[in-house]
């Protein structure tokens, strides 16, 4: 141990932390990722002649067991206590470091990770000279840092060992059946009268062409039937706090305008109500009445009466039986405490009507997917006939494009990915039910991934559906037959071709739900450009969001279909279980903290707080008077905002601090004299 | 520009002088983005140093001075895309606090060495563009006229290991 204090060549004095910094560095190779371009042994040699710096080492790969065990071993011999890694990326290396370290009894954040590769060698291949002397000023930036590293304690929260699923498609589903399979407690809402999400609209599903509402009704059934899990249809999350393990959630019940506790889902409500409107379960084609069951396999199986249509003539109220009708419902809510969030707020399909792509909302005989998939639905608006709106006949010619709404600048650059795959399945439908039609896909190119799918494509080409290389260039409507007339360019054959269809199908891509945004903001979580979700790595951690307690299963993170949907829902269930069951969560130790004695109160740090983990003490500081900042560790995500605002200086970001900071600011430009 | 073009082609080296640069990225976009363009190999000028930091609203405009005053000849600033901050809307009150730092350092006519950028984990081909250009724009205004005069490489090493270097900066100091 040195004495205390020192003093620098003018003589001031340098405040010394009471312990001796004793660094020591190592240089990883990467093989040749750096090795090949930045002459590591320059760099260790030049390193080891910093202040402070007891011992160098380069290996070949350090993050190998034996460049861990060298690195064990020298803190060991040199009884070093900051250990400096100049190698790849923290993203994905840090953990293991800090694990290493952390073996020999020193505290993680001893740990300096310095990136020489993604940001030096791999970017500077051609500069071996600049590349190596750019290595040595990252590496010194680390050291110098080092040396000002505080130790801290990643702190313990108790998790809730309660879950709640945000909406009850395919995937919430299956999350919630799991979690509840293994006796947690699970609150799952959804924002519609029933749950079973899209799935429940399907006619057949890709690529067996099992009945969609079949194998899906059982499940739904289940749901409700679980002991350990309470359903909350016709309900939406109002209000999010508090953080993992502790989320305090407000649900509000839209009121049904009748007790679901009365009601028997006899519909008898129904048959008397005067008033029709456009049947939203089947994409508007038919009617329903202003009280209605929302479809006949709905769970709950309850009537909801839709205030907006209601004439108020009361008829519905009489006819009611159990007189579960009741006018004047408001909405209630419900507060709930649990420990993990697993968000299923699925998608909708790409509305191809403000742009009247490809004719659409121009033509009658142009519908999209989901309309046809409702068509062709036994319990459909037309008893399963396909028909054309513009005169109700059965067609014979049907065209079907893909891609829309989908890998397309103008609408979402991305792969929908299931369009290619339901597309087909709808032609063999119709093929199936009525060999006499005659089908055409004009397609960009056809996906088909996963297991049977290709089998799937294979089936329908011997079926006889044509398949058409190419895009519409130009969709018009013959006056007279209102069949729509498309030129479209076989990019196969090289030429142009006119074609006539008597109905013309849409494949809309899936794009976020609405309400998306309300979800992302009540969760905080980060949107992609393109609208969807993001997930904490695109990789490694599918279902994980960058807070933690927060999982996301289904198309909210991007395009899905129903297998992957399925994969998801339980792997979140699998990802909240580890907390769950653990009943505790690790939180980073990374946040800011207040020195009370320099705060004055001015609460500029409680704005600027993204996460209200700021809070004034309830009583005054000492004998100050003054309430000082106070913030929440299990809130705090360590962002450094409030830090950057503190006109005192009393906020410091522990890991960032400003003397950590600056102590790099200082050392990054070689030929520059560091002395403050 | 495509992929290949900016593989294939050597950087070439400016007319003797490189300017410093150096760079705080945010943890969860920019540094990630810099990683992308590493995993990429886009080639870009070594004129820039990162340093990590969780947010940019994390970086204090006395950062910004003191790198200005000891060496820097620009500096870099880069976030997330505005709806994208990790944090919510961190990135809003690194947009204010670098706009209002840009106007002090107008004053003394050192406003277009600071820049605020939003790169995003998976634009790392935006990443080597954004250096490339504000390398070509600093080397045009030049070296910055406030920095201390250099001293030469083996001195500077001579002085570091006689004096305990940066060791005796105090959070106080800047504040």
């Amino acid at each position: 141990m040195s004495d205390n204090k020192s003093t620098d060549k003018k003589g001031t004095d340098v405040k010394k932390d009471d312990e001796e910094k004793r660094v020591g560095v190592f240089v990883c190779e990467c093989g040749v990722n750096i090795g090949g371009v930045v002459n590591t042994k320059a760099v260790a040699d030049y390193i080891g002649t910093l202040p402070g710096v007891k011992v160098t080492s380069v290996n070949k790969f350090t993050c190998s067991d034996s460049g861990q065990a060298d690195i064990q071993q020298k803190i060991k011999e040199h009884n070093l206590n900051r250990v400096v890694v100049a190698a790849c990326s923290p993203k994905t290396h840090e953990p293991t470091f800090r694990a290493c370290i952390e073996q020999m009894g020193l505290n993680q954040y001893f740990l300096e990770f310095v990136n020489i590769r993604d940001h030096c060698s791999w970017i500077h291949m051609w500069e071996k000279e600049k590349a190596t002397e750019k290595a040595k000023d990252l590496v010194r930036m680390g050291v110098e840092r080092s040396k000002l590293l505080e130790p801290l304690q990643a702190s313990e929260v108790p998790v809730t060992d309660k879950a709640l699923v945000i909406g009850a498609g395919v995937a919430g589903m299956q999350s919630a059946l799991d979690l509840a399979d293994m006796g947690f407690q699970v609150y799952l809402v959804e924002k519609e009268p029933s749950i079973g999400g899209r799935m429940a609209r399907f006619d057949k599903v890709f690529p067996t062409n099992d009945c969609s509402i079949c194998i899906l009704g059982p499940k739904m059934v289940e749901v409700a039937r679980n002991k350990n899990i309470k359903l909350m249809s016709y309900s939406e999350v109002k209000a999010v706090d508090g953080y993992v393990g502790n989320f305090n959630v407000k649900i509000e019940h839209k009121p049904r305008y009748l007790d679901v506790t009365k009601c028997t889902g006899c519909a008898k409500c129904s048959e008397v109500c005067p008033v029709e409107v456009p049947y939203d379960f089947n994409e508007g084609f038919g009617t329903r009445k202003a009280v209605y069951v929302p479809f006949p396999q709905a769970v709950p199986l309850r009537a909801v009466l839709d205030k907006e249509n209601c004439i108020n003539c009361k008829a519905c109220a009489k006819a009611c039986q159990s007189g579960a009708i009741n006018y004047d419902m408001q909405p209630s809510f419900t507060d709930l405490n649990v420990g993990v969030i697993i968000g299923a707020v699925g998608f909708k399909t790409y509305d191809p009507e403000p742009r009247h792509d490809f004719g659409y909302g121009l033509y009658d005989n142009i519908i999209t997917a989901m309309e046809f998939e409702r068509l062709l639905n036994a319990a459909g608006p037309t008893g399963g006939h396909v028909v054309r709106p513009s005169d109700c006949k059965e067609p014979i010619r049907v065209g079907f494009v893909n891609c829309v709404g989908s890998r397309d600048k103008n609408t979402n650059i991305y792969c929908s990915g299931v369009c290619c795959m339901y597309t087909i399945k709808n032609a063999q439908l119709l093929k199936e039910k009525r060999p006499e039609t005659d089908h055409t896909i004009m397609y960009i190119d056809i996906r088909t991934p996963f297991r049977a799918y290709e089998e799937s494509y294979n089936r329908s080409r011997n079926l006889g559906v044509k398949f058409l290389r190419g895009r519409p260039v130009e969709v018009k409507e013959d006056p007279v037959t209102r069949n729509i007339k498309v030129r479209v360019e076989d990019t196969l054959a090289g030429e142009m071709r006119n074609l006539e269809f008597d109905l013309m199908v849409l494949a809309t891509g899936i794009v976020p739900n609405e309400g998306i945004g309300q979800i992302q903001q009540l969760l905080k979580l980060s949107k992609a450009a393109d609208g969807l979700l993001m997930e904490a790595h695109p990789k490694l951690k599918p279902v994980d969001t960058t807070i933690d307690g927060v999982f996301l299963a289904g198309c909210a993170s991007g395009p899905k279909d129903i297998p992957y949907a399925v994969s998801q829902g339980s792997a979140c269930a699998g990802r909240a279980t580890i907390l769950l069951k653990n009943k505790k969560a690790i939180t980073e130790g990374i946040t800011a903290v207040v020195d009370p004695d320099v705060c004055v109160g001015c609460q500029v740090c409680i704005s600027m707080c993204p996460f209200q983990a700021i809070k004034l003490d309830e009583t005054p500081y000492l004998n100050t008077g003054i309430k000082k900042a106070n913030v929440v560790k299990a809130l705090c995500k360590g962002c450094g905002t409030c830090v950057a605002a503190c006109p005192t200086g009393a906020l410091e970001q522990s890991h960032f601090k400003n003397n950590q900071v600056l102590a790099q600011v200082k050392n990054v430009f070689k030929f520059q004299e560091v002395v403050a | 520009m495509s992929t290949e073009a900016v593989v294939a082609e050597p950087v070439q080296a400016g007319n003797g002088w490189e300017p410093n640069i150096l760079a705080f990225c945010c943890n969860w976009c920019s540094y990630a983005g810099a990683d992308l363009a590493g995993v990429s190999r886009f080639q870009y000028p070594s004129t820039v140093k990162i340093l990590r930091v969780m947010c940019s609203s994390r970086v204090e405009p006395a950062f910004i001075l003191k790198a200005l005053k000891d060496g820097a000849d620009g500096v870099l600033i880069a976030g997330c895309h505005i709806g994208d901050c990790h944090y919510i809307d961190g990135n809003k009150n690194a947009e204010v606090r670098i706009n209002n730092t840009k106007k002090a350092l107008a004053k003394i006519g050192l406003d277009k060495r600071l820049r605020l950028e939003w790169v995003s984990a998976s634009e790392g081909l935006r990443f080597s563009e954004v250096i490339r250009d504000f390398t070509e724009e600093i080397k045009k205004l030049g070296q910055n006229p406030v920095k201390k005069p250099l001293i030469n490489a083996d001195e500077r090493r001579l002085s570091t290991s006689v004096c305990p270097s940066a060791a005796n900066v105090q959070g106080s100091e800047v504040k």
